[in-house]
């Protein structure tokens, strides 16, 4: 178990590593801050000094050398953009972008499952085809469009909702939090369906579908032979078996959901890391854009050693596998 | 633990003062972007910069007509062409209560004018200031110099105790990684002060009682709140969340015109689109000859005729925009309507051209476009190649964002590209003869990798730069214009629009230089 995690840490820094990699060749492809941060009629040599002055003269690895120095001391520089400390800009989106993430998960389970399960159990009934109708329609539309026609609807139509922002938040040190104002979940409503449509009908096609493989299944069969009550059996055996991928899927989907979260947050002005990122990148803010793709590398590789351990703990045959490699080894 | 319980501290004291101030008048706004810093010589962006003025006070500033009038400086002599000496307001105090005297203008233009300020380049010609007594500043400059007080409207005054006391006395540069006090923290002299700001969120400001100026708004709070998204934006108008919005998409117009309660404010702005030719390399970088067209006047011309600019305002821009010949819009000094006149729409008249410099069948060209800084940018591009391929002249768009657009055109790789200028912050036509229509030399012709170069142009710019006497200036400038317009080193297009929306109850001035002067706002 330490072997495998130590393991996944190296596994985890290389990864970083590269990404940091990838990201500084990319920059120069996003094109020229100078124009952005110099009134129009700056003269050419304010324009080369700022140059010089930002680094941008210097070769792509010794750029990339003096950025993984730094990052390394936790220092990723200075926004030029909003003019502070990039992990002080981070540390302040980073709770309004995981409240809506959590939030958009616990609302794809909550929903997805039972839906899955349903759908499944009662293959022919007219709600369980209405359900797949309206899963195909959450997977197709693309999340803009549901954002932009839910602010239609419950802002503009019935003026039920707030079409922008968090509301009011409340600081708890340095998390700020929404979930304590009536405003701060009422702005948070239409993100959360906007973001987690997709995750809703994915979670419930993928439970249908290991339910009707797994409800196949020999033990389920003599499950029901033993004279188990149904409940048990689709509950207790059945779903507890599917489970297992729900787990995988949900894990890998967190790390989708806060790249998908651009999206959202801008159509909602949501003030999070994924609006900081896309305004850093039409400023071509180089350290707030390098910081943010080296902070979600991160959050995957967390992600999916939390999930790998997961299996650990859930599948008992994963632990008595690897014991026998390691001898057989 | 310290630290948790001030923060919610200050969130439940904001809590108490908005709910305190909720029937009072507030207007809440929203622009496309948020403020950057809070520090006045952080960013010499003019969103920023508007922003600010409600905050800090500059010498002199813009009233509603666009006239420079006294602000913090009551008169001012000219006492040689290089020295100017202002008497500063009496009686005025900064938001900690302190007072403002000629030491807190003789720190402010230094650490805006100190070899680290970002904004430097907005006081390109100031050298020295001097304190003569508490109420007399005199300012050294390198030569003379008309536009002094233009530079002076964006340089706002800071408290030097304040500054002292927070260690910011030179300036933040962030290039270097400074963060300081200022960015986040303000005391200034303005119309309001501000109480809360969560970047990207919602800047708030509150009235300040304390204004040495006679105040013609009513307002309480100041609700400021970025938002990115167009639809968003006009969504929230139209829910009420906001009482008025910049940025409003051309799409909209005729929507929100239509609904009950809101207004739409239109006005030409002073932005002038432009479409720069280069002249520089011997043959085109996407065309097909081993020549350069671009460097004959007759091609050049014949490009200007075969753009149908009533088309593309009538069509592309829903009649909005405004034709212009001239690559200024009225509301600049310098401006001359006798010259604003363009070549007329004449296709067979292109052609013509065209075969006499030789290029009978025409020729390719590459046309670079941004598409996501001018109105319509990518559309108009596109329309425009349509225009000359009915001539003869293959064009290829590429369009890119801005940042791209501008590392290519601005280092010569494109053959034509398209172009804004608004003239801001100077706010002159010397601004933009000095960076487009100059030939590149010292800090001239930073905009013109093209190459256009006219020698009288050039000594007329240099006399221009130094003319004291105005009318002359003028003229001389009007006189620099008439000559590059025979020229046409570039195809002036048009004036974009300023469209902004508000709640019927608001009334708001709105200038061509699109800045928001929300102490010129009433609420009723």
């Amino acid at each position: 178990m330490i072997a495998f995690l130590i393991r996944r840490l190296l596994q985890g820094a290389m990864v970083m590593l590269a990404v940091a990699f990838i990201a500084f060749s990319m920059f120069r492809f996003v094109g020229d801050p100078v124009t952005n941060m110099l009134p129009q009629d700056a003269t050419l040599e304010q324009r080369a000094e700022l140059q010089e002055r930002l680094g941008l003269n210097a070769s792509l690895p010794v750029q990339f050398g003096n950025f993984v120095t730094n990052a390394v001391q936790g220092n990723f520089g200075v926004s030029y953009r909003n003019q502070r400390p990039v992990s002080d800009l981070i540390a302040e989106r980073l709770p309004a972008t995981l409240e809506m993430v959590f939030a958009a998960v616990v609302m794809s389970l909550v929903i997805g499952i039972p839906m899955g399960v349903y759908t499944a159990l009662r293959r022919d009934s007219w709600l369980s085809h209405l359900f797949q109708a309206l899963s195909l329609t959450g997977i197709s539309v693309p999340t803009f469009v549901t954002g932009i026609l839910l602010i239609l609807v419950f802002s503009v139509w019935l003026n039920w909702l707030p079409s922008f922002g968090r509301g009011e938040v409340v600081e708890l040190g340095w998390w700020s939090t929404g979930l304590l104002t009536v405003s701060g979940v009422k702005a948070l409503i239409m993100p959360v369906i906007t973001l987690s449509l997709f995750q809703i009908t994915l979670i419930m096609r993928l439970v249908r579908a290991e339910m009707l493989e797994v409800l196949k299944t020999d033990y389920i069969r003599f499950a029901r032979a033993r004279g188990l009550t149904n409940r048990v059996v689709n509950f207790g055996h059945a779903l507890r078996n599917t489970l297992m991928p729900v787990i995988t899927i949900t894990g890998l989907q967190i790390g989708a959901l806060i790249a998908f979260a651009i999206i959202t947050e801008t159509v909602f002005q949501w003030p999070g890391m994924g609006l900081l990122f896309m305004q850093a990148v039409s400023f071509v803010d180089i350290p707030v854009m390098s910081a943010y793709l080296v902070m979600v590398s991160l959050i995957f590789v967390v992600i999916n050693t939390i999930v790998d351990m997961l299996y650990f703990v859930v599948d008992p045959r994963l632990r008595v596998d690897t014991g026998q490699n390691k001898t057989g080894a | 633990m310290n630290n948790f319980d001030k923060k919610l501290a200050i969130t439940l004291l904001a809590t108490c003062v908005s709910a305190g101030s909720a029937q009072a008048n507030t207007i809440t706004w929203a622009d496309t972007s948020d403020v950057y810093s809070m520090d006045p010589h952080g960013q010499a962006i003019s969103p920023t910069l508007a922003f600010l003025h409600h905050i800090y006070e500059p010498l002199v500033r813009y009233n509603k007509d666009l006239e420079i009038e006294p602000a913090l400086a009551t008169g001012w002599e000219v006492i040689r062409p290089d020295l100017w000496r202002f008497s500063l307001r009496e009686g005025v105090t900064f938001h900690n209560g302190n007072s403002f005297d000629a030491d807190d203008v003789v720190a402010s233009i230094k650490r805006a004018t100190h070899q680290d300020s970002p904004i430097r380049g907005n006081l390109p010609a100031v050298s020295d200031v001097r304190k003569v007594d508490d109420n007399t500043v005199e300012i050294q400059l390198n030569g003379s110099y008309p536009l002094l007080l233009n530079d002076l409207t964006n340089v706002y005054i800071l408290d030097k105790e304040w500054m002292t006391e927070h260690g910011t006395l030179n300036p933040v540069d962030p290039t270097q990684g400074d963060q300081s006090y200022s960015t986040t923290h303000t005391n200034g002299t303005g119309p309001f002060v501000l109480d809360t700001r969560r970047p990207d969120a919602e800047t708030v400001l509150t009235v300040n009682d304390q204004w040495w100026d006679e105040a013609q708004h009513n307002l309480t709070r100041i609700e400021f709140t970025p938002i990115a998204s167009d639809a968003t934006r006009v969504s929230a108008l139209l829910s009420g969340q906001i009482d008025m919005m910049l940025g409003v998409p051309l799409q909209d117009v005729s929507r929100l015109e239509n609904a009950p309660g809101y207004r739409v404010l239109e006005t030409s702005g002073l932005r002038t689109i432009m479409l720069a030719l280069n002249q520089t390399p011997d043959s085109l970088h996407e065309g097909d000859l081993d020549s350069n067209p671009l460097r004959d006047q007759r091609v050049r011309k014949a490009l200007y005729q075969s753009i149908n600019m009533e088309l593309i305002r009538d069509r592309l821009m829903r009649g909005k925009s405004r034709n212009t010949a001239l690559p200024v819009a009225p509301a600049v000094p310098g401006y001359d309507a006798s010259l604003d006149e363009r070549f007329p729409y004449d296709p067979e008249a292109a052609q013509q051209l065209l075969a006499e410099a030789g290029y009978p069948n025409g020729f390719t060209v590459g046309l670079d476009c941004p598409n996501d800084r001018y109105v319509s940018d990518e559309e108009i591009c596109q329309a425009i190649a349509a225009m000359w391929a009915r001539v003869g002249i293959e064009t290829r768009v590429n369009a890119r964002n801005s940042s791209n657009h501008w590392q290519v055109a601005l280092n010569g790789g494109s053959d034509i590209w398209m172009t804004g200028w608004a003239t801001l912050p100077m706010l002159d036509s010397f601004s933009l003869l000095s960076q487009i229509l100059s030939s590149p030399h010292d800090s001239y012709g930073a905009w013109n990798p093209g190459s256009y170069h006219n020698p009288e142009v050039d000594s007329l710019i240099e006399k221009i730069a130094v003319a004291q006497d105005e009318q002359e200036r003028l003229a001389m400038i009007s006189q620099a214009f008439e000559l590059s317009q025979a020229d046409i080193p570039m195809l002036p297009l048009h004036q974009q629009p300023l469209i902004w929306a508000a709640n019927d109850n608001i009334q708001i001035p709105q200038t061509p230089d699109g800045k928001v002067r929300l102490w010129y706002t009433t609420v009723e």
